[in-house]
């Protein structure tokens, strides 16, 4: 394995900023980051908050994966969904979910949903939107329920109904259109979920299924794949030919898994127990 | 330099803050944009520094959110430090260091008010640069540009509370018709001795002021409607 080099730290190289800056100029394009083109959406209700996603994961035009998740976890009762560059919302939500155990562990306490905000802000603001996170952040603590947006450059909003992603106009339009104040847990499901469908239906970026996470004091229920609108059907005909369609000259059958004799040499079998 | 990076979540604001004998007013737009989006339309740009210190945030949200949570921090230290609130010039004196020590990376224009037992209530304006100016009244954000000549034509010494608060609704409605990077509500704080008085005014019941007229509806001279003829078709 070839080791890091001594004289090159950890994180981001920008050597070459001023050079792919004039190359850029020249009429040169830089290579895309992938990036999930997403539906994400938070909204509180009477009991607690609700996070919901779609699934799917592009790269440039190509859907990368058709179930993916999006919903990521940072402690039992947080959970945060992420949009932007899919590596950059895996590692920074897999890192704050880290320090917040070992927060929880060295203060004895469950830690807050603020203290997640705060911790991803202040990451997001030192990397000056180089990571490119855009995330929604909810969760239950021992002051009541709260529910955030973060954006890549590490400003934060508290609102009772959230969005973001290439999907929040279309989110958000349902939102605003529907939303109201101390919704019932079941209601409150079916507004993320039509928010979401929104996304799925109307944003390119955004596509499959619709994932909701419900997070409640007494416990966090995550409903995967909550809806399935674009499930594939069977397919009505098969191109299947029938065999004997092509004609042949000769036929041979050759056998291509070959027999290997293993002779054990000395040493007990091994204990199970 | 101090051009807002691409993608960056804006306040394009308008923020004031105004000081009369027993305390100062402090108001502030709710609009919040990504390019043409808005991100949030109750956004809260009046952020508590201390008890009886609030500034009000305009440029960058990113930026202004980590320099305010940043001064708060260390006022948070002071105060614990010598047993007293600060005044309200050491935290604009904070607020002034980061942003000129930083003004290559950031776009923070920041108004420190409120009211300390040294000199009473104050105002101080730190514009993009990082000057640090103390002012009876100060407007800042984009929506600023269009109501200088308001604020200069109607600000008079020795107000009182509600002559100050009616000052600064004018105003920021004023500014907030005329920029299309401000809107929303108002959200306004009276900040006096005896504690924080949080105002609010709905978006529908800005105060209003000349809207236009139409002048073309209306037709320009009298339409001829008699003996009009159906034209001829071949």
């Amino acid at each position: 394995m070839p080791s890091a080099s001594p004289f090159n730290g950890p994180g981001f190289d920008f050597t070459n900023q001023v050079r792919n800056a004039f190359i850029l100029e020249k009429g040169i394009p830089l290579p895309k980051a992938t990036s999930t083109g997403t539906t994400i959406v938070g909204c509180l209700f009477n009991g607690g908050v609700i996070l919901g996603a779609d699934t799917r994961a592009t790269e440039g035009p190509i859907v990368a994966d058709k179930n993916c998740e999006k919903i990521h976890y940072i402690t039992e009762s947080i959970r945060c969904c992420g949009a932007g560059t899919a590596a950059d919302t895996e590692f920074t939500t897999a890192s704050i979910s880290s320090n917040m155990e070992l927060h929880a562990l060295s203060t004895g306490r469950q830690p807050r949903v603020v203290t997640a905000m705060t911790m991803l802000k202040q990451y997001l603001f030192r990397y000056q939107g180089h990571v490119g996170a855009a995330l929604v952040l909810g969760g239950v603590d021992s002051t009541g329920s709260h529910l955030f947006t973060v954006a890549p450059h590490g400003s934060t909003d508290k609102l009772p109904y959230v969005t973001m992603g290439s999907g929040s106009l279309a989110a958000m339009a349902v939102f605003e259109s529907y939303w109201k104040a101390d919704m019932e847990r079941e209601e409150a499901i079916a507004l993320v979920t039509a928010a979401i469908s929104a996304g799925i239906f109307n944003d390119l970026g955004s596509g499959s299924n619709v994932d909701v996470c419900v997070i409640t004091a007494a416990h966090t229920e995550m409903l995967r794949n909550y809806s399935k609108p674009n499930e594939r059907v069977e397919k009505e005909r098969a191109y299947r030919f029938r065999p004997g369609t092509t004609a042949w000259k000769s036929e041979e059958i050759r056998k291509l898994v070959v027999s290997e004799q293993v002779t054990p040499i000395g040493g007990d079998a091994m204990d199970t127990d | 330099m101090n051009r807002l990076k691409a993608g960056e979540v804006n306040l394009g604001t308008s923020i004031m803050a105004v000081q009369f004998d027993k305390g100062v007013v402090i108001g502030a737009d709710s609009r919040t944009t990504t390019g043409s989006y808005i991100a949030n339309r109750v956004t809260d740009k009046l952020t508590h520094i201390h008890d009886r210190i609030y500034c009000c945030r305009s440029g960058s949200a990113a930026d202004t959110q980590a320099v305010a949570d940043n001064v708060h921090y260390y006022l948070q230290i002071y105060t614990q430090l010598n047993g007293t609130p600060p005044p309200v010039e050491v935290a604009a004196g904070m607020f002034q260091k980061i942003c000129y020590e930083n003004k290559d990376a950031l776009s923070a224009g920041i108004i420190v008010a409120g009211w300390d037992k040294e000199v009473g209530p104050s105002v101080y304006n730190i514009p993009l640069g990082g000057g640090l100016f103390r002012q009876p009244w100060a407007i800042g954000g984009s929506g600023s540009t269009y109501v200088y000549g308001y604020c200069d034509a109607t600000y008079q010494d020795g107000w009182g509370r509600d002559e100050t608060v009616d000052f600064v609704r004018n105003t920021l409605a004023l500014a907030m018709s005329r920029d299309g990077s401000s809107g929303g509500v108002i959200r306004m704080c009276v900040i006096t001795e005896d504690g924080v008085e949080r105002m609010f005014v709905p978006g529908n019941e800005l105060p209003k002021f000349w809207e236009g007229r139409e002048v073309l509806s209306g037709p320009a001279k009298k339409l001829v409607t008699e003996g009009v003829m159906p034209m001829s078709v071949e």
